[in-house]
């Protein structure tokens, strides 16, 4: 055990963690947008599937990350508002809905890349943009300032999520119309567009976080290669009690762990790697556990809302 | 000329709906209704549950639109497609149910919706300054940095009334405000009242209470079935009259109850402990006593721990520490069904939650406890014939109109279930009776026909626990009433002997004995 906690494995650990909380804070984000707005999207990591394929592809083709990214939001913004037409204009089950829209993500990204791809391919994505300075503080500026840009975009997405949420007229709708549609309404605050732009903005954040995977962490696509992180995702969002800053201890907690356990792998530490890869996985189970008494979320989770209903 | 109020808004001098029809699948909610309101009075709309009073007024807040009918404002004709176009024609609302986000601040509230003075940005202080002001202006005291959850209902309706006038309400709905209030809260709301009518306001009293309706109203207007049933002044109508537009036959207001000799003690209730929803104590140490043949009523704000008790002697919810103890058995923690073999009997608060299951038929729901004993089951077959039979002459008895007894609840009038429970829970004979708020929400006519229920249950020597937020109907039917507040009894009295000052201010957690 003792190999894992000298210096440049600290500072390994530590640069992982940053990086692999990316697709984490983007996806937790948006959704924290969609269920404070009230509408529960399990959907996310079908809107990750379908993020990373097309930031891969039209990266791939065009040669630009940037046109990339610009695809995969474009397309989290279609997912979302097919998500939006069903739960908040069909008012359709919520659960049920976000696990038709995974399931289509899935079966509509690998069927892409097999008519379109058919084999792993790499590109060269995102670089890692130095920032000067910043980068030269010893042992931790590397680890925090030498990466590529959607890092640095997901960390800022905090903060402004939370000034948006908590001290804007649109935060204040937004929060209003997740705890009591039916004083909004009465207010003359439009549910179903707050709800639509939340739903869509979730979308389009959770196909950026995507497309994070393929075309700024990994720089491949492969079938089914978000693997459970849009679910984690939604999970995150209840640990963080659907605060920003919340859901990105919750993801920098995972991450962490997850950077962890990759090094034990690394050095080969004698620990089967299926407990090691387990690790996160276990951990989000306990910290949920104890972590949903305490907050409480939206009372309009996941509850349609018609005018003229008591 | 143009009037002002204070507010710097101008003054909505006259505003009239005529021949307003409003249908809902199967029901004619409204049918030509003719109703308006002038600047300076406060206008009573009357009427049973299901009359149409808050079908009309959400129509004039553009929350339904008429299938008939014009809503004129000052002369001219409006077509509200939502609550925005009634705020911006300088009408305002107060719900029954408040229109509130528990999670947010009163000013955060009061916000909502508004467009603010620093674009995107919100400016809360400019706002937090403007409520003062009007909280100032018109009596109304609130704390605008308070988180909604924390404030009693009292005050949560006054932030409802500061929202509207905050938005320009020139004309003011206000529906069954008094509902949730001690009598005390209710004088100060109507002293608010007053005022706003006098500064040019109009206001539309929404109630099916007569006394408060006669205490306050310029005008009154009866719906009854939807239909307008006659325009009054105050001066010109009396309560027997109001109540015989309602109902659309006379009524009973004052009824009968003779003396009885009080039985043996039939429910004891010992040093209770109820843990509530948030886990504090809501019953924080209650004793009682009821005899058979008395009816001991239970009053107070709701709130005060009151579904608790009821809950926990339904064996609904676990008793931290005391005793219960039902015909000399203690039944502590028993289940509901042990309570039920003891000889007790249960009106539930929420009868659609917990008195019946909505999509069940009537038979169905009639023998939910039953349903494993003789008559209803025969070697654990249920016997449909039997049932019905049963069934049917409860039915009868207890006066329920269903179209059928295979007819889901769902479909009968909220009086309707009422009976049909109170059928079901009578016809078991019990000897204690706990009856939550048996009335609520219930017409005039079931009303009357349940109290008498209940009256005569008490000839019969049953012990009665009601609790009830109607003091009327407390102190129409008890022989004893205790007033609970904050978990405990804050005092017992005679019924001869209770003044409404008295209970009211025991309510608001002033000991007087």
């Amino acid at each position: 055990m003792a190999e894992l906690f000298t210096l440049p494995v600290l500072v390994g650990i530590l640069y992982s963690g940053i990086r692999l909380a990316t697709p984490y804070l983007f996806a937790a984000v948006g959704e924290t947008f969609a269920q404070r707005s009230g509408v529960l999207n399990l959907g996310v990591e079908g809107i990750m599937l379908m993020g990373a394929f097309s930031g891969f592809y039209v990266g791939m083709k065009t040669g630009s990350p940037l046109l990339g990214l610009l695809a995969a939001a474009v397309v989290g913004i279609l997912m979302g508002l097919l998500m939006s037409f069903i739960s908040v204009t069909m008012q359709a089950e919520q659960g049920i809905s976000g696990i038709g829209l995974h399931l289509f993500g899935l079966g509509l990204s690998s069927l892409l890349f097999k008519t379109t791809m058919g084999g792993v391919e790499s590109i060269e994505g995102f670089k890692a943009v130095r920032i000067p300075l910043l980068a030269d503080i010893p042992y931790v500026g590397e680890s925090l300032f030498n990466h590529n840009v959607l890092v640095y975009a997901a960390f800022l997405l905090v903060p402004l999520s939370a000034w948006v949420l908590n001290k804007t007229t649109l935060g204040l709708k937004i929060r209003a119309v997740g705890q009591n549609p039916q004083a909004a309404d009465t207010l003359g605050v439009n549910v179903a567009r707050v709800r639509y732009f939340c739903v869509c903005l979730g979308g389009m954040l959770a196909g950026i976080a995507g497309a994070s995977l393929s075309i700024a962490l990994i720089n491949l696509f492969q079938e089914n290669m978000t693997n459970g992180m849009g679910f984690i995702a939604v999970a995150l969002v209840y640990f963080g009690g659907w605060r920003p800053f919340g859901v990105m201890g919750g993801a920098l907690l995972f991450s962490f762990v997850n950077a962890f356990q990759l090094w034990i792998q690394v050095k080969g530490i004698n620990i089967p790697s299926d407990f090691a890869i387990m690790m996160p996985y276990v951990l989000t189970i306990l910290a949920l556990a104890f972590a949903t008494k305490r907050a409480q979320g939206p009372a309009a989770l996941s509850k349609p809302y018609e005018r003229g209903e008591n | 000329m143009t009037r002002y109020l204070s507010t710097g808004r101008p003054i909505l001098e006259e505003m009239r709906m005529q021949g307003i029809v409003k249908r809902f699948p199967g029901v004619l909610a409204n049918d030509h209704v003719d109703f308006d309101v002038r600047a300076g009075e406060v206008h009573a709309l009357l009427g049973e549950n299901g009359a149409g009073k808050s079908t009309l007024m959400r129509q004039l807040y553009g929350m339904y639109k008429p299938d008939e009918g014009q809503i004129l404002v000052d002369g001219k004709e409006m077509h509200f497609n939502s609550p925005q176009d009634a705020i911006n024609a300088g009408i305002g609302m107060i719900h029954q149910h408040f229109m509130l986000v528990p999670s947010l601040t009163v000013v955060e509230n009061i916000a909502l919706g508004l467009k603010s003075s620093r674009g995107l940005v919100l400016d809360l202080d400019r706002v937090e300054k403007r409520v003062l002001e009007l909280s100032e202006q018109y009596g109304l005291k609130v704390d605008p940095r308070a988180y909604v959850w924390q404030l009693a209902v009292g005050e949560q309706q006054r932030i409802e009334i500061i929202k509207a006038l905050y938005r320009g309400a020139s004309l003011l709905v206000l529906d069954e405000p008094t509902a949730v209030l001690t009598p005390q809260e209710v004088d100060d709301l109507f002293v608010t009242f007053k005022r706003m009518a006098s500064e040019g306001h109009a206001l539309i009293f929404i109630s099916h209470k007569l006394n408060e309706v006669l205490a306050i109203s310029n005008r009154i207007t009866v719906l009854r079935d939807g239909k307008n049933a006659g325009t009054r002044p105050n001066e010109n109508v009396t309560k027997v009259e109001l109540a015989q537009m309602m109902v659309g036959r006379p009524v009973i207001l004052q009824y009968n109850r003779p003396p009885v000799e009080a039985g043996p003690v039939r429910l004891r209730i010992q040093d209770l402990h109820v843990r509530g929803d948030r886990g504090k104590d809501a019953v924080d140490g209650v004793s009682l006593e009821i005899c058979g043949g008395e009816i001991l009523g239970l009053a107070g704000v709701s709130g005060n721990g009151q579904r608790e008790l009821a809950e926990a002697l339904a064996g609904m919810r676990p008793v931290r520490q005391g005793h219960i103890i039902l015909n000399d058995k203690e039944v502590t923690n028993g289940s509901p069904l042990q309570h039920i073999d003891v000889g007790q009997s249960y009106i539930p608060e929420e009868r659609m939650k917990e008195g019946a299951i909505r999509d069940f038929s009537v038979a169905d729901n009639m023998i939910l406890a039953d349903h494993g004993k003789k008559p209803y089951s025969r070697r654990s077959f249920l016997d449909f014939n039997a049932i019905h039979e049963k069934v049917g002459k409860i039915v009868s008895d207890f006066n329920v109109k269903t179209p059928s007894l295979d007819t889901p609840v769902k479909n009968l009038s909220g009086g309707n279930i009422q009976k049909l429970i109170l059928g079901r829970e009578l016809s078991r004979c019990p000897s204690v009776l706990i009856a939550s708020q048996p009335t609520r929400g219930v017409d005039i006519g079931a009303s009357e026909y349940i109290h008498q229920r209940l009256l005569e249950q008490r000839l019969c020597g049953t012990a009665t626990l009601l609790i009830s937020e109607d003091l009327d109907e407390i102190r129409a039917l008890s022989d004893r009433i205790a007033v609970m507040y904050e978990g405990r009894i804050i005092g017992i009295v005679d019924s001869k002997d209770a003044t409404p000052d008295q209970l009211g201010l025991m309510m608001a957690g002033v000991e007087t004995a």
